[in-house]
């Protein structure tokens, strides 16, 4: 931890060099009823030690003996110790590809495997060396589509994640771009017949969610045939990637792009997590952000450079691909050393130990009287439930338990209120989900008996 | 070197014009500027191009260009051959490498255009530059 502060002295020095007699000067330009006049409700400052004890305590109150089942874009996964120990490493600590790049063949070379795996994983033919996050990754892919079509509309799933529809709905505000929301079906999946009346000769893309923000996977061989016949792109956004090591590759789509933060990147309240993107390789040249290139030395030996970089904001200005993204090198490192340590079999048993947690959970859930799983598509570690009584109310049971139990849908979705979001990672324990079950059973007794009848039968 | 029956831009584009159709390319000063051309990006038979206005881009391994249309009209035909041999447009860019045929929309925007001796002195003043 570094501290810089500055001293009385040193500001009278700053000011001293700028010509300024005090510190408003600085801020002449704001109109004075404008300006915050009272004492900021701030702690008086904490020395060195006192500044870690207060995190650490804050720490252990707070993370270690909780339980979460947040997902809905994060997923808590657990994290080898060496992902650390290799990323503070000086020759790769840094969040940026080197300016002269080809000089780092290391970074260069980690990168280059990022694409490999990422298009293996998402099976599409190219990928970047990755992207800010999900939901920038997800618009970078619906501005793509907008210039490979050069078409101005775009279709968006209500089960795509809501914050990525927001970030998206941000940056296309005054490009004259039309976006259109198509519904879900009681299955929790895109409905297919809605889907094929909304789209027309004019949509550039179709995007879409799989796992969706549900936890219910898409069909996305029906969902790119409808999108396809009217000349419009399917995009598919992934924010739980690890499911990608059991369900079938979206293929048939043609952008992949998402959240890889599952991939050895810790939960952190506003990241910096890494976004994704990979696509068919006659779609490169419209692919915004980095691409290392592998080739051969004037002695024939292997290297790698950075290639297609003529289409970046630095060489090409506002003609770029992109003039807003960036990359994530040390996260996207991270994700590379997370699945080289895993390898295929170690990825595959973990994705299935996700999914038989969440399975576990959902049958144990789902017996309880009152308590429903409402959508009934496939799912991998993630799940809707509807749960009698106010969904306020068991979150505070639950946390009583030392369980912070997922996301209540109602802000987002206003037609699911009192559903839960649920999210089961290998670092659920069964014991885990035996307590969350018996509060779940508590609660919905409680509920049954204040309101003095019975449950439905089942 | 360039063929007096062509008209030149000022963007290094040049026009071949029978009767109402051109034929357009770049100019063999613009491939030397650019270097060795790697992909060669081009509208489609059916889209309308406008005078001034960029249709297409040439990139080679040191920038990616914007193509500027001559005239204003709709796209005819476009050279594929180039899709799989843009060096074309390093080694014969006044003939086998031609991008794209307009049907000319308003024949009077060829007047705006330089002549090829205009042309050279043109280039002459870029190169001075």
């Amino acid at each position: 931890m570094r501290y810089l502060p500055n001293s009385s002295a040193d500001r009278q020095a700053m000011l001293r060099a700028t010509g300024h007699a005090h510190i408003d000067e600085l801020f002449s330009q704001i109109q004075s009823d404008l300006r915050f006049n009272g004492k900021l409700n701030l702690p008086g400052p904490f020395s060195e030690a006192e500044i870690l004890e207060f995190f650490q305590q804050a720490a252990a109150e707070s993370s270690r003996e909780y339980v979460s089942l947040l997902g809905a874009g994060a997923y808590s996964h657990y994290r080898p110790v060496v992902i650390d120990a290799l990323l503070s490493r000086g020759e790769f600590f840094t969040a940026y590809t080197p300016y002269q790049a080809e000089i780092s063949q290391g970074t260069l070379q980690a990168m280059f495997e990022f694409q490999t795996m990422m298009t293996q994983l998402t099976g599409q033919e190219v990928s970047n060396a990755s992207l800010y996050d999900g939901s920038t990754a997800a618009t970078e892919a619906a501005l793509m589509a907008l210039r490979l079509t050069r078409r101005r509309r775009v279709a968006l799933a209500r089960t795509l994640h809501p914050e990525y529809r927001q970030v998206l709905k941000t940056y296309v505000r005054h490009q004259d771009v039309e976006l259109v929301e198509v519904p879900y079906a009681a299955s929790g999946q895109v409905d297919l017949a809605q889907l094929e009346y909304t789209l027309d000769a004019q949509t550039a893309a179709v995007v879409i969610q799989s796992p969706n923000f549900f936890g219910t996977l898409e069909r996305i061989p029906e969902i790119a045939s409808i999108a396809h016949r009217q000349g419009a792109l399917l995009i598919v956004t992934v924010t739980e990637p690890l499911s990608l090591a059991i369900v079938k590759p979206p293929r048939e789509a043609d952008i992949v792009c998402g959240e890889a933060q599952s991939f050895g990147v810790p939960v952190a309240f506003g990241g910096p997590y890494v976004g994704f993107l990979t696509t068919r390789e006659r779609f490169v040249r419209q692919m915004p952000g980095r691409l290392v290139g592998q080739t051969v030395d004037t002695e024939g030996r292997r290297g790698f450079v950075l290639t297609l970089a003529t289409r970046e904001q630095h060489i090409r200005r506002e003609k770029a691909t992109s003039n807003i993204c960036t990359n994530q090198s040390l996260c996207a490192l991270a994700a590379t050393i997370y699945l080289c340590l895993l390898g295929k079999t170690g990825l595959r048993q973990l994705a299935e130990q996700n999914l038989a947690k969440a399975h576990y959970a959902a049958a144990q859930l789902g017996a309880i009287p009152g308590v429903v799983t409402p959508f009934t598509g496939p799912r991998f570690n993630e799940f809707v439930v509807n749960v009698p009584g106010d969904a306020e109310c068991l979150l505070e049971d639950l946390r009583r338990e030392k369980i912070i139990g997922g996301l209540h849908l109602g802000e987002l979705y206003p037609e699911l209120a009192n559903h839960l979001l649920l999210g089961f990672t290998e670092l659920v324990s069964r014991a885990a989900i035996d307590r969350l079950v018996k509060v779940c059973r508590q609660f919905s007794a409680k509920v049954f008996v204040s309101q003095d009848f019975s449950p439905p039968r089942r | 070197m360039y063929p007096p029956e062509f008209l030149y831009t000022k963007d290094h584009e040049w026009i071949r014009v029978d009767e109402s159709v051109g034929t357009i390319g770049i100019t063999d000063y613009a491939q030397k500027e650019l270097g060795d051309v790697v992909f060669v990006e081009l509208p489609k038979p059916g889209d309308h191009v406008t005078a001034s206005e960029s249709f297409g881009t040439v990139e080679s391994v040191k920038a990616v260009s914007e193509i500027y249309s001559p005239v204003s009209g709709e796209v005819t035909a476009v050279n594929t051959k180039l899709q799989n041999n843009p060096e074309m447009v390093n080694t014969d860019p006044h003939g086998e490498a031609w991008l794209v045929r307009v049907q000319l929309a308003d024949r009077r925007e060829i007047d705006k255009l330089m002549r090829a001796d205009e042309y050279e002195v043109y280039i002459q003043q870029e190169k001075a530059h």
